[in-house]
């Protein structure tokens, strides 16, 4: 098929379209707004439901009662946005519902910046909402990705009855790509009997709900999720690995800065100096396996995360995989500001030099 | 044939359906007349987009003594729906050769609106930029209705069709030629003139059959990684 110019907020509307999006709730915000403005014009003619809720609380609580009754939702948003769903997230995992949730992420903290961050890692990852949950949390780096992994997300969603996020960046919300719409693998997916869509005959209702008073039937409740979690940490990791297999320095970077670290690759290589990119496609579950194997290879000398954030997100689920088998170094930017090429290359040479 | 020549009128405005490439032709017009020795000022006057606006490259175009007039200069990455006041320089000094770079699709086109009655009394062309690979244009009649709805917003006539039919990294002859004839069927049905065809260099030579103009550009808008 031919290849199509595509926005890559545009893009993640209509691939959920594709994917059977039944229902779109969400609120606006830059830089993600091109998603409910295009599932406003497109749903409707595609037999779904828009609405433009009134806050970014009413539209993930919008998704609970939908993906309640069985239906497809979706909600997407920006981070400080993400942050008022939290507590909607938490409740969809605690009540077993499948979600698809957009990030857009901005700078941060707080109201921070429009332009592109990945401060939102953390919150994406380790649950920002109360509780012990996972959500699994799918980060693309081209608009490409973004389309395929947006309509595989609700597959994985209705398969483990669980939220999905999709987290990209500003950047790739905003940008302008070639893509080409490929036939997505259809899951073998359970049926929806547990929705409280109507008795259809059955004796009893279908009960939904996150709250559990009695502490054992909690517990037991948390232990079933559990099990689900660890199913999903067999099943669902991805990464990918550019350059590897004689890599001395290995970068390791998600979303935009791991676009940005394959340019480096090229410059490294072109000078003799021996490069790779790990590239985490899950964040959760996280490749962690296969980065503490890769990193024990002998052949690696030293690792250099590169992060859209100050502080080191993934910085920790490197540093947990790597498990001090080589030196780990740092180039993170923040409020809006990207890594460039040049200082890529720059702390890859530093990197290899301080072990050399 | 020259930039001057190609948009022969003194304020060039340039809109079309967002992610037509809109803001590389701008930037790109706005060099070639300042090359060719033009006063040039070009202003951004994107209300819809927050990346990839022509602010962003305020030093390129300033290096070269283009002014640049942009919609937030105190708070360039702020998406802020404010229009500058020095845009009133362009309309009012007609020793300036003006470049107006406006965000997309009708709404985009809005902020040209409260300019109509000073801009319908200069030497103006409201210029379309189409984009065959842009799903939601490339047909005639799609791209014809929202050429239409940008004039119904703006309150001025369109008289010139560019070509910008592009892959990014991915452009091919093919590409542009795809382009060309879906210009050419808008052209017909309209009445308005296709202007030129955009290619990066590279292509231009492969071209030269093409009955309109090859506008050579080199690529100002690159993403992080390019």
């Amino acid at each position: 098929m031919a290849k199509e110019l595509w926005k890559g907020n545009e893009a993640i509307a209509e691939a959920a379209i594709r994917a059977g999006c039944d229902c779109f709730f969400g609120y606006p915000i830059t830089p993600q707004s091109e998603v409910p403005e295009y599932m406003s014009v497109h749903l409707p003619k595609a037999g779904g439901v828009f609405v433009q809720s009134e806050s970014e609380l009413a539209a993930i609580n919008m998704v609970y009662g939908a993906a309640g009754a069985g239906m497809r939702a979706m909600t997407s948003s920006s981070s400080p946005g993400i942050s008022l769903k939290q507590e909607g997230i938490t409740y969809l995992a605690g009540a077993e519902l499948p979600a698809v949730i957009i990030n857009c992420m901005r700078g941060g903290p707080g109201l921070g910046t429009i332009q592109p961050g990945q401060g939102d890692y953390f919150q994406a990852t380790r649950g920002g909402g109360n509780g012990d949950y996972r959500t699994v949390v799918l980060a693309p780096s081209n608009v490409q990705e973004t389309v395929d992994f947006v309509q595989e997300a609700f597959d994985i969603a209705d398969m483990y009855r669980n939220p999905v996020m999709v987290l990209c960046d500003g950047l790739i919300g905003q940008m302008m790509e070639p893509i080409e719409w490929k036939p997505i693998p259809k899951r073998d997916l359970p049926p929806k009997d547990w929705a409280a869509g109507g008795r259809k005959g059955r004796a009893d209702h279908n009960f939904i709900t996150s709250i559990f008073l009695d502490a054992e039937e909690c517990e037991s409740h948390n232990d079933r999720l559990t099990a689900k979690y660890a199913e999903m940490e067999e099943k669902e990791v991805r990464w990918e690995e550019v350059q590897c297999e004689d890599a001395e320095v290995l970068i390791t970077a998600y979303g935009t800065p791991a676009r940005i670290a394959l340019t480096a690759l090229e410059t490294l290589r072109s000078e003799g100096i021996k490069a790779g990119l790990f590239r985490p496609i899950t964040l959760w579950p996280f490749p962690e396996k296969a980065l503490h194997a890769l990193a024990g290879q002998e052949h690696i000398k030293a690792v250099l995360d590169v992060e859209m954030s100050t502080t080191g997100q993934m910085l920790d689920d490197v540093r947990l995989a790597v498990e001090g088998q080589k030196p780990i170094s740092y180039l993170g930017h923040a409020g809006g500001v990207m890594p460039t090429v040049e200082e890529m290359i720059e702390s890859a040479r530093k990197a290899l030099k301080e072990v050399k | 044939m020259s930039a001057s020549a190609v948009c022969s009128h003194r304020i060039s405005i340039v809109t079309g359906h967002y992610g037509t490439g809109k803001t590389e032709f701008a930037v790109n017009l706005a060099l070639a007349l300042a090359a060719e020795g033009a006063s040039v000022m070009l202003a951004d006057l994107d209300i819809v987009n927050p990346y990839f606006r022509s602010r962003e490259r305020r030093d390129l175009l300033e290096n070269v003594g283009i002014r640049l007039i942009s919609s937030s200069q105190a708070c360039s990455d702020a998406d802020v729906p404010a229009l500058p006041a020095e845009l009133l320089a362009i309309l009012e000094n007609r020793d300036i050769r003006g470049v107006l770079d406006i965000g997309g699709d009708p709404v985009g086109a809005r902020v040209l609106a409260r300019f109509q009655p000073k801009i319908v009394q200069e030497d103006y062309q409201l210029i379309y930029v189409l984009n065959a690979n842009r799903p939601e244009v490339r047909t005639a009649e799609a791209a014809i209705a929202y050429l239409r709805g940008i004039e119904a917003t703006t309150g001025l006539v369109c008289s010139g069709i560019v070509n910008n039919t592009h892959l990014c990294g991915e452009t091919t002859e093919e590409e542009i030629r795809k382009g060309a004839a879906l210009a050419e069927s808008v052209s017909r049905e309209t009445n308005i003139p296709i202007l030129c065809h955009v290619a990066e260099e590279k292509f231009v030579p492969a071209l030269s059959d093409l009955p309109e103009t090859v506008f050579p550009i080199t690529i100002k808008m690159k993403k992080p990684w390019e």
